[in-house]
């Protein structure tokens, strides 16, 4: 199978999970519409690694996972906190910084 | 012992008693008058062992040098603290020490009623000090010094009796408009040394004849706006007449005889320069022809008997001025005439002092008369001096005036008619004014008045140690003329200094001098016929134009005020309207504009993730975008 056409679905991935951070206000759908554009990526670096026949796609690739898994531990114990303190997961009422 | 070494000590002595009288405190109260009287005695007789040590050595030797310190010693700027002592400067330490320990004296009598008498001696020996710097300084910057030195004793003299207001105000006067004559001399002085690179007299003078016209022009402009300034010349006359607000003393010794002298000082000492720049020589000669006529007119008109002779001064100052603007045909004279004036207009001043003491302080002399009863030795003393000034044939005067009259005379060309007609027309309108003053306080009826308590004055004649001064003074207005004049002797003995030049007299001595009198005889008798054939009004006649105006000094203050307070006043206005609508529109047009566009960013800090994350992916769009079309291109 053609290997740009993996690069379409990370694109199509992509552009699912950026419209989810932007749309949805609950945190934990926020987060994982993160992780769905970070896998985008890591598949369109797995395809350019392909298509380019070297290595150097796959590393970033594993890099972006470890990064993502460090992530995902901040990001939920963040969520978590915020979640006890105000009884809401929604992002819109995380606005303390609006003047 | 080496007789240079005494020269810093004319000056240290007064100094050590304006300190001591001024640090001292009240328990110098009772001998604060005697020790001040003292130090300036010293002073005088340190120039008396000076003067005929001088005496007794031959005529290339006499110029004395003294080096007391480097005051500012820098790479390419040297400053010294040195002394020279010539013949000029000889001259008039023993006319300041001389006239000052008299003044000093007859102070002792004239202000034993004032509780701040110690301080005024202070100020006395303060105003001695700087004037002997002055006169002794070796270059430009020291004199300098001692410029500002006698500046500030006036300043504090005139406005010694600072309860009245109008004595504040006159000594505000008298700085501010010095001001204006220093800013003229410290200008002179930086010219002197961007162009001699040093102000030293010796080198500066030596150079002189290398140097281009312009810029001694320049430089000779600047001093003359100093001269004026200091020596009550127009365009700055205005000051002198206030000036005699100060007690009577310090009129007779620094608004007379020596202050307002510093500028004709000043002139001849730097005649190498003025010789070297006709024009502003021709500039000098203008300023004292115009201030001799000026300072005579307002002289008629005054009923102060003080501001008459301020009138006088500022007149015969012209007389001295005019003589050094005309080169070396006339400095010798100047300082001829500035000695003898400072003789007899310090007598006359001590005179006046001495008919104000008896006559509780009055000083309109329509309020006078008849007082030559009364006040003898006043009146004998007071009216040699009047004999003295007028240029009575023998006195003092009479010598001095003359060579003036003479010298402007042998200018020659037309200036030289030009000046010597307004020298002669001069000495009429000075034999008039004189001659008034002296009808209206010593002739005619008594016309006192009680004062505002009450009091009726009862005038008696002042007591020895006013009126020993003033007749030492007197001696000096009838003989020092004569003495100065038989074989020349003053001419000799200052040309090694000034240089002479006869010049070229279109008129013989003898023509002038029967012109002079004859201008004396007309001077005099119109005097009489107005004051002393009729009784003298008490209170001045309304007056014509002319003699209102000069009653108002002219209009000088009127000018200064519309000209120079108003312009100011405008200019300022202006300014701060140009400040307020411009610069300030500017600033505040920024803060506004930046304040309202913040004021719409801020709208997009909304606090809300979505609404960030949203401008994070547009600017990363706008990133890709960019980057894309960049590769295209």
């Amino acid at each position: 199978m053609n290997p740009v056409n993996y690069l379409y679905l990370a694109a199509l991935l992509f552009a699912i999970g950026a419209t989810g951070v932007l749309i949805r206000r609950n945190a934990i759908v926020v987060f994982m519409c993160i992780e769905l554009m970070l896998n985008a990526c890591n598949l369109a670096f797995v395809a350019f690694s392909r298509l380019h026949g070297n290595l150097d796609g796959q590393i970033i690739a594993f890099f972006t996972m470890v990064v993502a898994a460090a992530e995902v531990v901040v990001g939920l114990a963040i969520i978590v906190s915020l979640f006890r303190s105000r009884h809401s997961a929604s992002v819109d009422d995380a606005s303390l910084m609006k003047l | 012992m080496n007789t240079e070494n005494l020269i810093a000590l004319l000056v240290a002595a007064p100094l050590l008693g304006a300190a001591v009288l001024l640090c001292g405190g009240r328990r110098l109260d009772r001998v604060g008058h005697w020790l001040g009287t003292l130090l300036a005695a010293v002073s005088f007789v340190i120039g008396l062992v000076l003067f005929t040590d001088m005496l007794g050595k031959g005529t290339e030797e006499r110029s004395l040098h003294q080096h007391l310190f480097s005051w500012i010693p820098v790479e390419g700027f040297q400053a010294d603290v040195a002394f020279q002592l010539d013949q000029l400067s000889m001259t008039f330490v023993l006319l300041i020490s001389g006239v000052g320990t008299l003044i000093h004296l007859y102070s002792i009598g004239y202000m034993e009623h004032d509780e701040r008498r110690r301080r005024f001696f202070g100020y006395l020996n303060l105003f001695l000090a700087a004037m002997l710097l002055l006169v002794l300084a070796d270059n430009y910057l020291l004199l300098y010094v001692g410029w500002e030195g006698v500046g500030l004793a006036s300043y504090l003299l005139i406005g010694f009796w600072q309860h009245k207001p109008s004595a504040a105000t006159a000594a505000k006067k008298a700085f501010l408009v010095n001001r204006v004559g220093d800013m003229g001399l410290s200008i002179a002085i930086m010219l002197m040394f961007t162009t001699f690179g040093t102000f030293a007299f010796k080198p500066v003078l030596e150079a002189t004849a290398e140097t281009s016209e312009g810029k001694l022009t320049a430089i000779g402009l600047m001093l003359l706006l100093a001269a004026c300034g200091k020596s009550a010349q127009v365009p700055l006359q205005s000051w002198l007449g206030d000036a005699m607000e100060g007690p009577t003393p310090v009129s007779a010794l620094i608004h007379a005889a020596t202050m307002v002298t510093a500028g004709v000082y000043l002139i001849v000492r730097s005649g190498a320069i003025f010789n070297g720049a006709p024009d502003a020589q021709l500039a000098v000669t203008v300023v004292g022809a115009v201030t001799l006529l000026f300072g005579a007119i307002v002289g008629c008109a005054k009923d102060d008997i003080k501001k008459a002779l301020a009138g006088s001064t500022m007149s015969q100052i012209g007389y001295m001025i005019l003589a050094a603007g005309l080169g070396p045909i006339g400095y010798v004279f100047a300082i001829m005439h500035l000695v003898t004036h400072g003789f007899f207009k310090a007598g006359l001043f001590l005179g006046a002092g001495s008919v104000m003491h008896g006559m509780n302080d009055e000083v309109d002399m329509r309020k006078y008369g008849g007082l030559r009863k009364y006040m003898p030795v006043t009146f004998v003393t007071f009216g040699l001096g009047y004999l003295a000034i007028i240029g009575f044939p023998g006195l003092s005067g009479f010598f001095s005036k003359d060579k003036i009259i003479e010298a402007a005379f042998a200018k020659g060309g037309t200036e030289g008619w030009i000046l010597g007609s307004v020298a002669l027309l001069g000495a009429a309108i000075t034999a008039y004014y004189m001659t008034r003053v002296m009808l209206l306080t010593f002739f005619g009826e008594k016309r006192w008045e009680p004062d505002a308590q009450g009091n009726a004055p009862h005038p008696h004649e002042s007591p020895k140690s006013m009126t020993i001064p003033m007749i030492l003074l007197a001696v000096g207005s009838v003989f020092a003329g004569g003495f100065f004049s038989i074989g020349d002797r003053f001419m000799h003995w200052l040309e090694p200094v000034t240089h002479h030049d006869h010049g070229d007299s279109p008129l013989s001595a003898a023509t002038v001098t029967g012109a002079t009198m004859v201008v004396l005889v007309i001077g005099v008798s119109l005097a009489w016929a107005q004051y002393g054939r009729r009784p003298v009004p008490s209170v001045a006649p309304r007056g014509s134009l002319v003699t209102r105006a000069a009653r108002r000094d002219l209009l000088q203050d009127d000018f200064n005020h519309v000209v120079l307070v108003r312009g100011g006043e405008h200019l300022t206005r202006s300014l701060v309207y140009v400040d307020h609508t411009l610069v300030d529109g500017v600033v505040n047009g920024t803060a506004a504009s930046v304040g309202g566009l913040s004021g719409r960013l801020r709208k997009l800090q909304n606090g809300y993730a979505r609404s960030y994350a949203v401008s994070m992916f547009g600017g990363a769009a706008v990133l890709i975008v960019a980057t894309l079309l960049m590769r295209a291109v």
